[in-house]
C-alpha cells in the first residue's frame, strides 16, 4: 500500500472529494424535493453528478441516486459530447434515448456545459423518471410492446435551454405528447433548478480552492478509486466463475431468457463476458449498452461498497460487446423492462459468479424484482383519470452475519413505497392487505427476508391494470445450500374468477370493473447455507412468529 | 424563599445537575456518577451533593435518555399490537428500504414481536367513512390473547385514524377495561397525522418505553416528594419544551432525544443574553457530533427524524443533525491511501490510546495530545513520556507511515480531516438550507467541542465562537431554562382553495385549547401562555411538504398562498405560481413560558488571576510557545490574545493565533476568530 506521489496534501484531497460530494447532493435534495413525479420525489429515481469536460467521465455523483445510474449517466453525457459540439454557456440538453447512453425512455436526461471562467470546465447532468413519456400504456412499462416507437416519445440530444432562455418550441413537442403535461412541465423546472443548484456550488468550490488543484484532485481521487477497486478484486481468488440468471420471458414469447455470464477474474482485473446469453427478444426485455454496463457496476459496489464513486471504480472492468444477445439492443428493440428488470438479473448473475468465488462475503440473490404495478382508469366521483404505479419491495438474501432483509427495495433503487393512507386518498381504490408474505424466505442457516402479499379492490368505476415484474418462474437462488425464496405470483379476479398471467409476473391491460382484485405476492431472498445449520432458538423463534418457513427437513 | 431551581440531566456517563436562584444571583454545579441501574438514585445523590434542601426548590426539571436509549438498545417492554385486519405487519415491513444505499446487507428487528400483533375486522376509507364495521368482541379477545402471552403494553393502530379516530378510540375503551395497567397507547391519540407505518411507529416507541418512563418518573417524583419536594417533577422534551412528569408518563414519545434539545435550548437562551441570537450550536463528546441551527433566539424543529434506522418517529424535535465524529474517533488510512476519521469510535474503553486503558488505534484526541493542545498530564492512564510515545507509535504506524508523512504532520492532518467532516455537518445545517455562516456565531460545548470551535468557525466564515462557563453542563442548564410547551397536528390534504377558513379556525382553535387545558393540568407556575399556528403545504402532485406560519382565528388562504411562494422562492430558487397548493396539514405549539432565568448570575468573580503557564503548542504551521490559561481564572472583560490554551475541568478551549477572546456580562468565552475584528473589539 504504497502512497503515491502527490501535488496535494492529504487535507486538501479529503476536503475536495468531500466538497464535489456535497454539490452532486444538493442538487439531488432540490431535484426530489421540488419534483411533481413521486416516482423522483418518493421513490428518489433521479441521479445528479459532474462529468469530465473532455471524456465525459463521471467525476462524482450523489451518493443518494438511484444505483442504476451510476454508469449510465456518464454514457449520456459521453453521447452529448459526441453529437452537440455548439454548446455554449446556458445551454441545457435534453433526452431520453435508450440507445444513446440511456435506460428506458421515461428517464429524461438532462446535460448542461458549466462553464468557469469562460472555459468549458466540466459537465452537470441528471435525469428523472417521468411517469409519462407517451406510448401505448400510461407510464411506459407495457409487457407486449415488440419496438420502441410503441413505448413512447424517444428524444435525441436537444436544446431544452439556449443561452439561458427555454425553447418553448421543443417544450411544446414534448408536451403535446405525453400524459398529464400540466405536472411535467414542474418536473422540468425542478431538473432544471437542480443544475442551477449545482452550478452555483460548483463555481464555489472552484473559487475557494481553484480550478487547478480541483483539477488535480480529480486525477487523484480517480486513480485512488481505481486502486482501491483492484484492491478488492485482488482479493478474489483467480478464476474463471459461471452463473446464469433467468429472466421469466420478454412477455411476448413465453420462454425464459438466459443472462449467462463468465466472470475471470485475473489479479486485479475483472472480466464479465455475457457472450453466452440469449439473443434479442420481441418483447421488451432487451437491455441498452449502457444499462448492460451500469449493471455490473453497481452489481460491483453493492459488494464492495467501500469503494468511493467516481470513474477510476470502473477501469479494472472488462466488459466484452455482448453483440448477438438481448443484452445489446439496437434499435428498434423494445426496452422498457431493462432498468427495472433485466438489469437486476444481470446484478444476480454477479452476485451469483462472486458467491462461488467469495461466499464468505456475499449474500444469495435478492428478491431482483422491481414489481411494477399500473393501474389506470377514470374515477366517477372525482370525474378524474389516474394512473396509480406501485412498486413493491421483496426479501433480500441471507448473508454471511445474519438473515436476509425483509421487504427491501429493488437492487437497482433506493426508493420507499408510498403509504396506503396517502395511495388510497389519491386512487379510487382499496388495500385489502398488506403483509409479510409468509414461507416465502428461502431456508437456510441465515434464511432469505420475505416478500410481501397484498391485495387492492377496485371501488369505483372502470380501470386497467399492468404487470411488469420478475422471477415468477423460479425464486432468487440460495447460496451455499440454502434454498431459493419463493417466486413471484400475481392474481387477478374478474367478475369473481381468478385468472393468473400467462406470463406469471407479466400482462398488459387486464380490465377491472368495481369489486375486482389484484393480488401480488412478491418474492423472498435465497437461504445462505443450509438450513440444517440453522441455530434452533431462531428456527423455534420464527415458528413462534408464524413466518412459515419450511423446516421440516431439518434436523 | 425557595427560589432554587434544579436542572439534571442524565447522561450515559454522569448526571449533571445545575442549580440556579435568580433572586440572589446564587449557582450551584455538580457532577456524580450515573447510576444504570436507577437512574432515580443518580439524581438524588446529585441533588443532595447540590446541598439546596428539596423543599426549598421551586422546580426540578428532569432531562432523560431512558427513553432513547430502551428503543436504540432494544430494551424496551414486550408490545402487543391490535391493528387492522390485512395490517399486521405494517412494523416489520416499514416503507420497503435498506439501511445502505449501496450494499444488499442489513437486518431489522420490529419493536412490537410479530406474535404480538392481531388484527382485527374494521376498517376506515381515507375519508374517514366505515367500510367495515369494528369488532368489538374480536378486539376483547385480542386484548385478552395478548395479556395471556405477557404483553405490558399496548398499541391501538388502525388504518385512517387520523381521518377518524372513532374506533380507534372505541377500541381502547374496550381495551382499557380490560387492561391491567395505564400502559394503552392509540396512534391517532400520539399523532393525528396520515401515513400508517410512520403513526404505527411513532405510537410503538411510545408504548415500548412507556412502562419504563412512567414507572421511573413515578418512582423519582414519589422519592422527592418523601424528601419534601413540595412541587410537581418536570421532563424534558425532545421538542427543547418541558411538561409535567404525569404528562411525560402518558407521552413518553416526547422525551426522546431531550438531551440534546435541552443543550440547543440553553444555547439559545444563552445567546439571547449575550446578544448572539443566531447561533450554530455544535455539541462534540467521545464519540458524536451535534450540530443545530438557532435563528432569533429559537432552535429550527423537525418532524422528519428516524430515531434509528427503521423508526422513524414524526413528533416535532429540536432538528439535531449528528454525524459519528468525537473525541474517540479511529483515524485510519483506507485500501486507496485516502485519511478517514470515524465514524468508528475506540468509545469509552479501551477509548483513545492516551487513556492507557489498552487502546491501540489513534483517535481525535489523540491527535490533540500529540500537538501539545491537550495536556496529556489530564488524563488518568497517562504517566510521563512512555504512554506519550505510545500515542505517537499508534500515530506512526496507522497514519503517517502510510501516508509519508512524520508524527506531527499526520496528528494534524487528522484533524484537519476531521475537521473538515464537522465543517460539513454545519454546511449541511447552514449553508445547504439557505443560511449564510456569517450571520451566526458558533456555540461550542461537550467536552471536545471547544478544542476544535475557532478553526471550524474559520473553515466556515462565522466571525465568532462562543464557548458558555461551563460547556459540560449545558443540557442540564437546557432543562431550567425551558418553557412549557406541547405540539398539536392534524392532517386535512385537501386542496388550500377548497378548506373552509372557518373548518381551520375550528381545528386550531381545538389545539389551543386543549394545549391550554394540559397548562391548567400540569399546575406549573407560568408567566404566559403563547399559541402558534403553522401549516405544511404542497404542490398538488408533489410530496413533501414545506412549512409555513399561518393566522388564527383569522385563516386566510390567500395570504398563506403567498407565503408559501415567498418561501419557496427563497428555498429551492423557483416558482411554481400555476400549481394547486394542498393544504397538507395544520400544526399548533402551545407555550407555556415559565419565568426567566437572568443568566447574569454565571458572571465570574475570581479570587485572584493567576499568571499563565506556558507549552508548545502545534498550531497547523508548527509549534509556537503558547500561554496556558485557567477559566476560573478569568474576570469580566478580560481578554487572552490568541495563540492560547483556556482550561477548565470540564473541557480544552484552544484560541488560535490571530483570534482574541473575552470574558462577556455572563462569563462566556467570547472568540473573535479574525485578528482584524478582534482588535476592533479590543
Amino acid at each position: 500500500m504504497s502512497s503515491t506521489a502527490s501535488p496535494l496534501d492529504p487535507v486538501t484531497l479529503a476536503v475536495i472529494e468531500n466538497g464535489l460530494k456535497q454539490v452532486c447532493s444538493e442538487m439531488d435534495l432540490v431535484h426530489e424535493k421540488t419534483s411533481f413525479s413521486p416516482v423522483i420525489s418518493e421513490a428518489y429515481d433521479r441521479s445528479n453528478g459532474i462529468y469530465h469536460r473532455d471524456t465525459g467521465k463521471m467525476i462524482a455523483q450523489g451518493e443518494l441516486g438511484l444505483p442504476i445510474f451510476l454508469g449510465v449517466m456518464q454514457f449520456a453525457t459521453q453521447a452529448v459530447i459526441e453529437r452537440r459540439k455548439d454548446l455554449e454557456p446556458g445551454d441545457i440538453i435534453i433526452q431520453n434515448d435508450p440507445y444513446l447512453g440511456g435506460t428506458h425512455l421515461m428517464d429524461v436526461k438532462m446535460v448542461m456545459p458549466f462553464f468557469y471562467q469562460g472555459r468549458l470546465w466540466c459537465y452537470l447532468s441528471n435525469t428523472g423518471h417521468w411517469p409519462d413519456t407517451g406510448g401505448m400504456v400510461p407510464g411506459g412499462f407495457n409487457a407486449t410492446a415488440t419496438e420502441i416507437v410503441q413505448e413512447g416519445l424517444r428524444l435525441p440530444p436537444v436544446k431544452l435551454v439556449r443561452r439561458g432562455a427555454i425553447v418553448q418550441d421543443v417544450v411544446d413537442i414534448i408536451l403535446n405528447n405525453i400524459r398529464v403535461p400540466e405536472e411535467r412541465i414542474g418536473d422540468i423546472r425542478a431538473q432544471i433548478g437542480a443544475l442551477r443548484t449545482g452550478e452555483k456550488r460548483l463555481t464555489a468550490l472552484l473559487d475557494r480552492y481553484g480550478a487547478d488543484t480541483v483539477d488535480a484532485a480529480i486525477v487523484e481521487l480517480e486513480q485512488r478509486s481505481e486502486q482501491q477497486m483492484r484492491a478488492c478484486i485482488a482479493a478474489v481468488p483467480d478464476g474463471t466463475y459461471s452463473f446464469t440468471a433467468w429472466v421469466d420471458s420478454d412477455g411476448v414469447v413465453d420462454e425464459p431468457l438466459a443472462v449467462a455470464l463468465d466472470m475471470r477474474i485475473e489479479g486485479s482485473e475483472a472480466t464479465f463476458d455475457f457472450s453466452r446469453s440469449s439473443p434479442p427478444c420481441r418483447g421488451p426485455m432487451n437491455s441498452v449498452w449502457a444499462t448492460t454496463r451500469s449493471a455490473v457496476y453497481v452489481a460491483m459496489k453493492h459488494i464492495f461498497r467501500e469503494v468511493p464513486i467516481n470513474a477510476g471504480c470502473f477501469a479494472p472492468l472488462h466488459i466484452p460487446v455482448p453483440e448477438g444477445t438481448f443484452l445489446y439492443a439496437q434499435y428498434p428493440r423494445p426496452v422498457a423492462g431493462c432498468a427495472a428488470e433485466v438489469a437486476q438479473r444481470i446484478m444476480e448473475a454477479v452476485f451469483g459468479a462472486m458467491g462461488q468465488a467469495i461466499p464468505e462475503r456475499m449474500f444469495a440473490a435478492p428478491a431482483g424484482t422491481s414489481g411494477n404495478l399500473g393501474i389506470g382508469g377514470h374515477d366517477p366521483e372525482t370525474h378524474g383519470n389516474y394512473i396509480m404505479y406501485f412498486f413493491s419491495g421483496g426479501g433480500y438474501g441471507g448473508w454471511w452475519e445474519t438473515d436476509g432483509l425483509t421487504n427491501g427495495c429493488s437492487s437497482v433503487g433506493i426508493s420507499k413505497t408510498q403509504p396506503v393512507e396517502i395511495l388510497e386518498q389519491h386512487y379510487p381504490l382499496l388495500f385489502e392487505e398488506y403483509a409479510l408474505r409468509e414461507g416465502s424466505g428461502g431456508a437456510g442457516r441465515h434464511r432469505g427476508g420475505f416478500g410481501i402479499s397484498y391485495r387492492i379492490r377496485l371501488l369505483r368505476g372502470e380501470a386497467k391494470a399492468s404487470f411488469l415484474m420478475d422471477h415468477g418462474r423460479y425464486g432468487p437462488p440460495g447460496l451455499m445450500g440454502g434454498a431459493d425464496g419463493a417466486p413471484n405470483e400475481i392474481a387477478i379476479s374478474q367478475h369473481g374468477n381468478v385468472v393468473q398471467p400467462p406470463h406469471r409476473s407479466k400482462g398488459a391491460d387486464y380490465v377491472l370493473t368495481p369489486g375486482d382484485w389484484v393480488q401480488v405476492r412478491t418474492p423472498g431472498g435465497g437461504g445462505y447455507g443450509p438450513p440444517s445449520a440453522r441455530d434452533p432458538a431462531m428456527v423455534e423463534r420464527d415458528r413462534r412468529r408464524g413466518y412459515g418457513v419450511d423446516v421440516a427437513d431439518d434436523a | 424563599m425557595a427560589s432554587w431551581q434544579a436542572g439534571i440531566d442524565v447522561g450515559g456517563t454522569n448526571t449533571d445537575l445545575v442549580l440556579l436562584d435568580s433572586e440572589s444571583g446564587q449557582f450551584r454545579v455538580s457532577k456524580v456518577p450515573t447510576t444504570p441501574d436507577d437512574q432515580s438514585r443518580g439524581v438524588l445523590e446529585g441533588l443532595r451533593e447540590g446541598g439546596i434542601a428539596l423543599d426549598a426548590l421551586a422546580a426540578v426539571v428532569h432531562g432523560t435518555t431512558i427513553a432513547t436509549n430502551a428503543v436504540l438498545e432494544r430494551k424496551g417492554v414486550r408490545c402487543g399490537l391490535i391493528t387492522t385486519r390485512g395490517f399486521r405487519d405494517v412494523l416489520e415491513l416499514g416503507r420497503r428500504t435498506r439501511p445502505y444505499n449501496y450494499g444488499m446487507i442489513g437486518t431489522f428487528e420490529a419493536l412490537v414481536d410479530r406474535e404480538l400483533r392481531i388484527e382485527v375486522d374494521e376498517r376506515l376509507d381515507a375519508r374517514g367513512r366505515v367500510v367495515t364495521p369494528l369488532d368489538e368482541t374480536g378486539v376483547a379477545a385480542a386484548v385478552d390473547a395478548l395479556l395471556a402471552a405477557g404483553a405490558q403494553a399496548l398499541v391501538i393502530h388502525f388504518l385512517h385514524s387520523y381521518a377518524n379516530p372513532a374506533h380507534e378510540q372505541r377500541a381502547a375503551a374496550i381495551a382499557r377495561e380490560r387492561w391491567p395497567n395505564e400502559f394503552v397507547t392509540v396512534s391517532s391519540e400520539i399523532l393525528r397525522e396520515v401515513r400508517e407505518f410512520e403513526r404505527a411507529s411513532t405510537a410503538a416507541v411510545n408504548a415500548y418505553v412507556q412502562p419504563i418512563l412512567a414507572r421511573y418518573l413515578g418512582r423519582l417524583e414519589g422519592q422527592l416528594t418523601e424528601h419534601g419536594f413540595p412541587h410537581h417533577l418536570l421532563v424534558m422534551q425532545g421538542n427543547g419544551g418541558t411538561m409535567s412528569a404525569a404528562i411525560a408518563a402518558r407521552q413518553p414519545v416526547q422525551t426522546v432525544m431531550s438531551g440534546p434539545a435541552a443543550g440547543a435550548i440553553a444555547a439559545a437562551r444563552i445567546g439571547v443574553q449575550s446578544g448572539f441570537p443566531n447561533l450554530i450550536a455544535c455539541d462534540m463528546g467521545g464519540t458524536s457530533f451535534d450540530v443545530s441551527l438557532i435563528r432569533g433566539g429559537e432552535p429550527a424543529l423537525s418532524a422528519e427524524k428516524d430515531l434509528a434506522y427503521g423508526v422513524p418517529v414524526r413528533v416535532p424535535m429540536v432538528d439535531i443533525h449528528t454525524i459519528g465524529a468525537g473525541g474517540g474517533s479511529i483515524a485510519r488510512v483506507d485500501a486507496g491511501g485516502i485519511l478517514r476519521v470515524g465514524p468508528d469510535s475506540a468509545g469509552a474503553v479501551p477509548g483513545p490510546v492516551c487513556y492507557g486503558r489498552g487502546g491501540t488505534l489513534p483517535t481525535v484526541t489523540d491527535a490533540n495530545v500529540v500537538l501539545g493542545r491537550v495536556d496529556a498530564s489530564g488524563f488518568a492512564g497517562v504517566h510521563g513520556s512512555a504512554a506519550l510515545d505510545a500515542v505517537r507509535e499508534a500515530i506512526d504506524l496507522h497514519v503517517g507511515g502510510p501516508l509519508g508523512l512524520d508524527t506531527e504532520a499526520a496528528a494534524a492532518a487528522i484533524l484537519a480531516v476531521a475537521g473538515n467532516q464537522l465543517a460539513s455537518a454545519i454546511r449541511l445545517v447552514s449553508v445547504e438550507k439557505g443560511n449564510d455562516p456569517r450571520d451566526f456565531a458558533l456555540f461550542a460545548f461537550g467536552g471536545a467541542g471547544p478544542l476544535h470551535a475557532v478553526s471550524l468557525a474559520r473553515e466556515l466564515g462565522i466571525p465568532r465562537v462562543l464557548v458558555p462557563r461551563f460547556p459540560g453542563i449545558t443540557s442540564a442548564l437546557g432543562c431550567q431554562l425551558a418553557n412549557l410547551r406541547h405540539d398539536f397536528v392534524h392532517t386535512v390534504w385537501r386542496p388550500l382553495a377548497d378548506v373552509p377558513p372557518a373548518e381551520a379556525d375550528a381545528v386550531l382553535a381545538e389545539h389551543a385549547a386543549s394545549g391550554r387545558r394540559t397548562l391548567a393540568e400540569e399546575a406549573v407556575p407560568v408567566e404566559g401562555i403563547e399559541v402558534i399556528h403553522e401549516a405544511d403545504l404542497l404542490y398538488r402532485g408533489q410530496s413533501h411538504v414545506f412549512r409555513v406560519p399561518v393566522a388564527s382565528p383569522g385563516f386566510d388562504a390567500g395570504a398563506v398562498r403567498a407565503v408559501l411562494a415567498e418561501r419557496y422562492r427563497e428555498r429551492f430558487e423557483i416558482t411554481l405560481d400555476e400549481m394547486t397548493p394542498v393544504l397538507a396539514s395544520l400544526r399548533t405549539t402551545v407555550v407555556g413560558r415559565r419565568p426567566a432565568v437572568d443568566l447574569g448570575l454565571f458572571r465570574p468573580t475570581p479570587a485572584r488571576s493567576s499568571a499563565p503557564r506556558h507549552r508548545a503548542v502545534h498550531f497547523g504551521g508548527g509549534r509556537v510557545e503558547t500561554a496556558i490559561h485557567a477559566r476560573d481564572g478569568l474576570a469580566v472583560g478580560d481578554t487572552v490574545v490568541g495563540p492560547a490554551i483556556v482550561e477548565q475541568t470540564d473541557t480544552t478551549v484552544v484560541i488560535d493565533p490571530g483570534a482574541t477572546a473575552r470574558i462577556d456580562e455572563l462569563g462566556n468565552l467570547v472568540i473573535e476568530v479574525s485578528s482584524t475584528t478582534a482588535a476592533r473589539g479590543a
